[in-house]
């Protein structure tokens, strides 16, 4: 068998593969991140929790109005969206004109709220929930088995970034989104509706969050912390692809989910450490990150 | 002005103080005849569901079943938050305003850092919820006696079964933390002198990982017929569930969780974690005893069983009560090292676990069980999922007295 | 309305010093804090306090670098918790007096400050923030695989021992006092160190970076020290917290007690010399007093955070203070 540094060639594809998976759910929640920093300046630190109600929000649909897999899709995103709507109406609207650090400092708290009293309800061993049977199953790739779910996760988050990014840059509401977070005054006398355009925004930030919540509840544990744990690694994410910068955090998601992956090969104890080795390097040698403007 | 602000100053303080003292001062008026126990675990965290707000309940039950003999009984409760700094001070707190014992305690680090501050301070503390076998071996204390379960007898009891089994090569995947090290460690130690070998292992980043796939594709490519969990919770959760994503058990490899509760089975869901192999000292529909207990305990829990730690809290304050009423309160209050002997010299008895020891070292002796999870069409209602196929007799679940070098006994 | 943009607390007229460069408000909320600190330990639990006065140093420590400099760094656990596991080997290990394990606790992240502040000097804002998180997770790393730190069960019974070798610490009330004089050591020096000349040119860099610049003066430099001078007070924080308890662990050095400090700062107040005190006790007390409430924690929490950013965003001193018309 064929070996690069000592590990088989078929298993180091495979990992390569795995952490292109990985790097998947990266992509999406630092996309979140991305566009809510991007169009209104504010760092999202509930959007951990809201990754969790996705998946939470798609285990409820199923116990309790025996809503499917797929309904739940396009279900729950609209669901908590409709949530991120209220909490940028009723607070965080408030903080557009101060620092960041008051941003943070709200959303934390919200997110801290959220998952305390998800914890109350469900406990925090988590819930089942099982992959639908349509994408049940694997490949057989003859170096490794790939389960026919991963395959989807990476499609669909390939699509929906592209999808945002068109929209962003390519059509006329991504183009006024751009001009209201340089110059709100002037496109406000355009006689666009600055404020509600703000709050959309946010809302869709949230959705692709829950979004990315459902996709991951069939793989991951279901349980109020999921979401904790990866707050800090996708934030990273969007610092390194550069602040605001929506292509950027996509392609630094999937790069570092590659990276990670080999880590996890050759050095698997340092795999959540080599993000931040990665992060500081990068930002001592561009200090806007990879694809942001300074 | 600046008046104001003193104001504001003093009547800020004074609102802690009132706070801070809590109910201890009219309890400390009222009884030198209270014995207090002090529930202190984790009621907001990842390990929530395996004591938490239940495994209080249970301590309650064991109150009320024991009623008053002669002296009162009151039950405070805390969480821990999984910090040690804050379990200490909690501790602390109890431990000089009146609270008599200090009983469950899971996460290793709080557990230990709570035997050094009972044996400081001369009181008794039963802990069930934390895994490490050093509350027993090297960081033993005449204060402490450890209750249901800790990786030696767990490593014991699946590592060397499933050798039995046929499964004599192993791989396995361990958080990088002092718990996981002595999982893999004393699991490894069993499988080779029960024949087997270990083939390999990966350590993972704790608390930080969420995706295992790329371990479990190690793992397989490793070809050893077991791959060995040596995790917990959550983590143990997401191994599960992706392993059963990647098809690691169709290719005939089996699945050892070495540390794992009901809950996390019923968080899993049958179709997942059927045919998985895993040890506990207790299980709801183990006998009619256990079915009596659980029965008893239905009020107080929301539509949940006990589960081995929430159990293990009913079980210790049952038999510390005991003691209580055996040396009388005042003896009681005047040492801690003093009740703990007391619990070693009586024999234990409940629903719960059984008839059982409490060995020198403060090791309580309790059969271990070896289950199977059940297939969905074997189960035959809500939160039946084991079915039992070994039993490790208590003598010799745990680790042996000698080995484990408790330095007090030695003077 | 607060400065948009800014957050550091509401500037008033400079005003005289009266006494070791306290305005006459700010001695007496001195006084009051002095008095609270004596007469305190007689009808509150004393370890609790001396927890409260150890998470109030570190505040103190990590203000002098956003609240002066305009620096947030998010990875200040880094030298706490590095300060806590050093002084606890000293003291365990080696046998050290507790009040040289703190120090040692103290140069070790005075040094670590040295080296990591040197990198990440050279960015502003956000990025400095994510340079200095970056550097305390693998500080982080470090604490996992090293040996010396017992991984997750950490350093236990670390022994308080006896200061200077002769007055011994093992009852709480002694070990309350040399806490006490270590933080009011430390909130003097932070003060000293604020309104010394060096201060001012902290302060004039935090206000106008290039002009400091163009007025001659190195601000690498200043920026440099201060982080260093915040980092060793954050270490000898984390210190004199193990010795205390007898327990360095993990928790300490994990990326969320950074945030920690960081909450406690705002909630207290910014840039106030009295804000990390306050809202190190607030942030503490819930920690404390609210594990009785169980689940609800982590709710009541976030209910108090939401509630400061929406209604007292320049903190509890800084409202205080601009009520009053004052600068605490």
């Amino acid at each position: 068998m064929e070996e690069i540094f000592g590990i088989p060639t078929p298993l180091l594809f495979g990992q390569l593969l795995l952490g292109l998976i990985n790097g998947a759910f990266y992509a999406l929640l630092s996309l979140g991140l991305a566009v809510i920093f991007g169009m209104l300046n504010v760092i999202n630190f509930t959007h951990g929790a809201q990754f969790m109600m996705g998946a939470f929000v798609a285990w409820m649909l199923l116990n309790y109005l025996g809503i499917g897999y797929w309904w739940a899709l396009i279900l729950a995103p609209l669901i908590v969206g409709l949530t991120g709507v209220i909490l940028e109406r009723t607070m965080i609207a408030r903080l557009y004109k101060l620092d960041h650090l008051y941003g943070l400092l709200l959303t934390f708290g919200v997110g801290l709220i959220i998952e305390g009293l998800f914890r109350n309800e469900f406990g925090s061993s988590g819930m089942p929930y099982r992959i639908p049977p349509e994408l049940q199953g694997a490949w057989d790739l003859g170096f490794m088995f790939m389960p026919i779910y991963r395959g989807w996760v990476v499609v669909v988050a390939i699509v929906m970034c592209l999808a945002t990014w068109l929209v962003i840059e390519k059509t006329k509401i991504g183009s006024y989104l751009r001009a209201a977070t340089e110059n709100p005054a002037l496109v406000q006398a355009f006689g666009i509706n600055v404020p509600r355009m703000m709050t959309l925004t946010y809302g869709a930030g949230v959705a692709l969050a829950a979004f990315a919540g459902v996709l991951a509840a069939p793989i991951y544990s279901v349980n109020p912390q999921m979401g904790a744990n990866l707050i800090i690694i996708v934030f990273a994410v969007v610092v390194i692809g550069g602040m605001g910068s929506i292509l950027g955090s996509v392609i630094t998601g999937f790069g570092l989910g590659v990276v990670e992956g080999l880590t996890k090969v050759f050095y698997p104890e340092a795999s959540s450490t080599v993000i931040f080795v990665v992060m500081a390097i990068v930002l001592l040698a561009r200090p806007a990150g990879l694809f942001g403007r300074s | 002005m600046t008046d104001l602000n003193r104001r504001g100053l003093i009547g800020g303080a004074a609102a802690t103080a009132a706070f801070g003292a809590l109910p201890s001062r009219q309890a400390r008026a009222q009884a030198a005849n209270t014995i207090r126990i002090g529930v202190l675990n984790d009621q907001s965290g990842p390990y929530r569901d395996i004591s938490g707000p239940y495994g209080v309940q249970c301590a309650m039950q064991a109150v009320a079943e024991f009623g008053n003999r002669g002296f009162n009984v009151e039950v405070v409760n805390a969480d821990h938050q999984n910090r040690p700094d804050v379990g200490i001070n909690i501790a602390r707190q109890w431990y000089d305003q009146g609270v008599d014992v200090v009983i469950d305690v899971p996460t290793s680090s709080v557990g230990l850092a709570v035997a050094n501050v009972a044996r400081e301070k001369n009181k008794a503390y039963i802990n069930t919820g934390s895994a490490t076998s050093d509350l027993t071996g090297a960081q033993c204390s005449p204060n402490t006696i450890h209750w249901m379960y800790d990786t030696y007898m767990l490593a014991k009891s699946t590592g060397a079964a499933m050798v039995r089994a046929g499964g004599d090569s192993w791989y396995f995947i361990t958080a990088d933390y002092a718990f996981g090290h002595a999982l893999e460690r004393d699991t490894g130690n069993f499988v080779r002198s029960a024949g087997g070998r270990v083939v390999g292992s990966v350590r993972y980043p704790f608390p930080a990982t969420t995706d295992f796939s790329s371990f479990l594709v190690q793992a397989q490519a490793s070809r050893a017929k077991v791959i060995g969990f040596a995790n917990a919770g959550a983590d143990t959760i997401n191994s599960i569930k992706q392993a059963a994503e990647f098809g690691v058990t169709r290719r005939g490899t089996k699945l050892a969780a070495l540390l794992m509760f009901l809950p996390d089975v019923h968080s899993i869901g049958l179709e997942t974690a059927q045919g998985l192999v895993l040890t506990e000292s207790f299980y709801w529909d183990l006998n009619d005893r256990t079915r009596a207990f659980t029965d008893r305990m239905r009020p107080r829990m929301r539509d949940v069983v006990p589960n081995m730690a929430s159990a293990a809290n009913y079980s210790c304050t049952l038999h510390y009560l005991k003691a209580i009423a055996d040396m009388g309160v005042a003896a009681s209050k005047a040492s801690g090292v003093e009740v703990i002997n007391r619990m070693k010299a009586m024999p234990c008895d409940d629903d719960a676990f059984g008839a059982g020891t409490i060995r020198a070292d403060g090791r309580k002796l309790c059969p271990s069980y070896l289950f199977e999870v059940k297939a969905p069409r074997e189960s035959r209602g809500r939160w039946d999922y084991y079915k039992l196929v070994g039993t490790t007799p208590a003598e010799e679940a745990f680790r042996p007295l000698a080995e484990g070098n408790c330095a007090f006994l030695r003077t | 309305m607060a400065a948009p943009g800014g957050f550091s607390g509401t500037d008033f007229k400079q005003e005289e010093g009266v006494f070791l460069g306290f305005t006459k408000a700010q001695l007496l909320a001195f006084i009051a804090m002095v008095a609270f600190i004596v007469i305190s330990p007689f009808f509150l639990y004393p370890v609790f306090l001396m927890k409260l006065l150890c998470f109030a140093l570190f505040a103190c420590a990590f203000n002098l670098l956003i609240g002066y400099v305009g620096l947030l760094s998010f990875g200040h656990a880094a030298y706490f918790g590095m300060g806590g596991y050093l002084a606890g080997h000293a003291a365990k290990v080696w046998g050290f007096s507790p009040e040289l394990s703190i120090l040692i606790g103290g140069a070790v992240g005075a040094a670590l400050g040295l080296v990591i502040g040197w990198i990440a000097i050279r960015r502003q804002g956000i990025y400095f923030a994510m340079i200095t998180l970056a550097f305390a997770q693998m500080v982080y790393f470090f604490c996992v695989q090293a040996p010396f730190t017992g991984g997750e069960d950490g350093i236990q019974s670390i022994p308080r021992g006896a200061l200077f070798g002769i007055f011994d610490l093992r009852s709480d009330m002694a070990m309350y006092w040399m806490t006490a004089g270590i933080f009011l050591i430390g909130f003097l020096l932070v003060h000293r160190i604020v309104h010394s000349p060096f201060g001012m040119v902290l302060k004039s860099i935090r206000e106008n970076e290039p002009r400091a610049t163009s007025l001659g003066y190195r601000t690498d430099d200043y920026k440099l020290v201060a982080f260093i001078l915040s980092a060793g007070l954050a270490g000898v924080a984390g210190g004199l917290k193990s010795i205390v308890f007898g327990i360095a662990t993990l928790t300490d050095v994990f990326w969320t007690m950074s945030g920690e400090v960081v909450l406690m700062s705002l909630v207290g107040g910014l840039g106030t010399i009295f804000g990390p005190v306050v809202g190190a006790a607030v942030i503490i007390t819930m920690q404390n007093y609210l594990a009785e409430f169980g689940a609800w924690v982590t709710v009541i929490q976030g209910v108090i955070f939401v509630l400061c950013v929406l209604a007292f965003r320049r903190g509890v001193v800084g409202e205080i203070g601009n009520w009053l018309r004052v600068r605490l």
